[in-house]
């Protein structure tokens, strides 16, 4: 049994002939209110997703660049069962995400940029929280908890202690072991060291590594960070404002446009300097709470 | 053990997730439990005082007193289950833990029916605490009472709020600032064509029709009778409220199916903040 593996461990029972993940000409577009359009309230297209396809191999570690509001965390949430595509499949080890999407919820598990738990309870209380939709008993979880938890190295005296008092690296270290604890196959990764201080993450892209290592699961990891998508990644791929440019080895796409790093070859593709890109996160909070 | 033996074990484990979680966040908030409590004493005695007020004599005022008091109870009841149910999404985007929970591998029913099933019990020793604290209060006496009809009528009642909880907890996934407030008009619209401090029979005939399929008004109905008299389980008011536990649940769910389709197409299946 893998490092990871919840005794129910699903890595036996998933197709082996299929690829991970499969996505051809994905679609999705989000209506965004047009500001100051009076009483109207009229609505324009913000295509999310534009066209995009692609395959992971079992066991890959793809990484998916892009700066915000480009798709990556609409294609993670895509994958996860949270969204309902416009056009296009994804299908996770052979299965459909609109149309298997319950077969599909215990094979996938992610971690996002917000640690997100419930605030007043503890490490260990949201974990074996989480665990019960997965059907682990607590039985099972008495003693699952408090050894994925020493895995991703956090300190056994703090784990009955209240969400909100830990610092955002140990929050993002709880969200580690929550999605290991379910030892899913494909595990998505939106943004996992975003805002934590250097130390932090470190440790959580060490973590990343030893699951690869020690676990059979199949890792997407969307991330801003080139550095971190290069040291971790077999392939990247680069989505801009929906459209996936390419999906390479990294030694490729520097050939491919002639660069050094992968920042040159973001400006090579698009045109502009990744630092430029405006932050249309809020746009997007409007469409969706509008 | 089989495949659908092992699948529903898995979902009832789901299930008592759902209840554990709020057995620690009720620890964690216990203090506020408390003062929300206080509070709801205060309000029932406010609507319980008015039988001291219209000078009748000791055993009338001490019956109406009663009658008002299962009217206030089952209201702060009804509450509790709303409250629960409506929120179900709400607390959940509140503390961004929306997306985790709709992407697990727990059926709807085991989902919002653990929160049915918290919300039940957590609400029967609230209304208990409350009722026997007003009777304290202000020292009415319910000598005949049958408190076992009484508990059994309100936990078979239960069925079809939950029923109608799911329908409301649909809210906030449609309407993330408006939903879960549009959940309390749901519950007082059912209150108050369901007889809670008066009979039904005093109502406009159409608001009467309306009162025939509201699962409150034979709560309330065999819950006074029971209390002020002593009756037992009335089948008048049970196989209703069966009718409407099996009509209301699957329909709960269907309109949640249908809104988190909605939710899914327009991306509402995220933390606000």
């Amino acid at each position: 049994m893998s490092t990871f593996a919840a005794p129910n461990s699903l890595s036996t029972s998933v197709r082996q002939d299929v690829p991970a993940v499969e996505v051809e000409h994905l679609t999705k577009v989000f209506r965004r209110r047009v500001k100051d359009a009076g009483p109207f309230r009229r609505k324009r297209r913000m295509p999310a997703l534009k066209d995009v396809s692609f395959t992971i191999a079992r066991g890959e570690c793809v990484a998916i660049l892009g700066q915000n509001g480009s798709g990556k965390s609409t294609l993670v949430r895509l994958l996860s069962t949270l969204l309902i595509d416009d056009g296009g499949s994804a299908r996770v080890f052979g299965n459909d995400v609109v149309r298997d999407a319950r077969t599909i919820r215990r094979l996938v598990n992610r971690v996002s940029v917000e640690a997100s738990f419930f605030k007043k309870m503890s490490a260990d209380e949201n974990l074996s929280y989480a665990a019960r939709f997965y059907g682990m008993p607590p039985s099972v979880t008495r003693t699952a908890v408090p050894e994925i938890l020493a895995k991703v190295g956090f300190p056994p005296d703090r784990r009955g202690e209240s969400m909100q008092n830990l610092s955002r690296g140990m929050q993002q270290k709880v969200a580690l072991a929550r999605a290991l604890l379910t030892s899913p196959v494909l595990l998505l990764l939106d943004e996992p060291t975003t805002g934590l201080d250097p130390r932090s993450k470190l440790e959580v892209q060490d973590f990343v590594r030893e699951v690869r290592r020690t676990h059979d699961a199949t890792i997407l990891l969307c991330t801003h960070d080139m550095a971190e998508a290069e040291a971790l990644a077999d392939r990247v791929g680069l989505l801009d404002r929906g459209e996936l440019l390419f999906l390479e080895p990294v030694a490729d796409v520097k050939r491919r446009y002639g660069v050094e790093t992968l920042e040159e070859a973001f400006f090579a593709a698009t045109g502009r300097a990744f630092e430029e890109e405006h932050d249309d996160e809020d746009d997007e909070y409007r469409e969706v709470f509008g | 053990m089989s495949a659908i033996g092992a699948t529903m074990r898995s979902e009832l484990i789901g299930l008592g997730g759902i209840v554990e979680r709020n057995v620690y966040l009720t620890k964690r908030y216990f203090l506020w439990d408390v003062a929300f409590m206080f509070w709801t004493i205060a309000n029932t005695l406010t609507i319980v005082f008015i039988a001291r007020s219209v000078h009748l004599t000791r055993a009338a005022e001490n019956t109406l007193a009663a009658r008002l008091l299962v009217g206030a109870v089952i209201w702060a009841f009804l509450g509790i289950i709303f409250e629960f149910m409506t929120e179900t999404v709400a607390w959940e985007r509140w503390e961004g833990t929306i997306e985790y929970t709709f992407m697990a591998p727990i059926s709807r029913v085991m989902h919002l029916g653990g929160q049915g099933a918290f919300a039940v019990l957590y609400g029967l020793i609230r209304a208990t605490i409350l009722f026997f604290a007003v009777v304290l209060f202000l020292g009415i006496h319910t000598p005949h009472a049958n408190y076992g009809a009484a508990f059994a009528l309100l936990a078979i009642a239960s069925l079809s709020f939950i029923g109608i909880g799911m329908m409301t907890s649909v809210l906030p996934l449609i309407s993330p600032e408006k939903g879960a407030q549009l959940g309390f008009v749901a519950q007082g619209l059912m209150l108050v064509v369901s007889g809670v401090y008066y009979p039904v029979s005093v109502m406009p005939h159409w608001m009467q029709l309306i009162a025939k399929i509201s699962p409150a008004t034979y709560a309330i109905r065999g819950d006074r009778a029971s209390i002020v008299s002593g009756t037992g389980l009335v089948w008048a008011d049970v196989w209703p409220l069966l009718i409407i536990a099996v009509a209301a649940t699957p329909l709960g769910l269907a309109i949640f199916h249908r809104g988190e389709v909605h939710a899914k197409k327009h991306g509402k299946l995220k933390r606000s903040g």
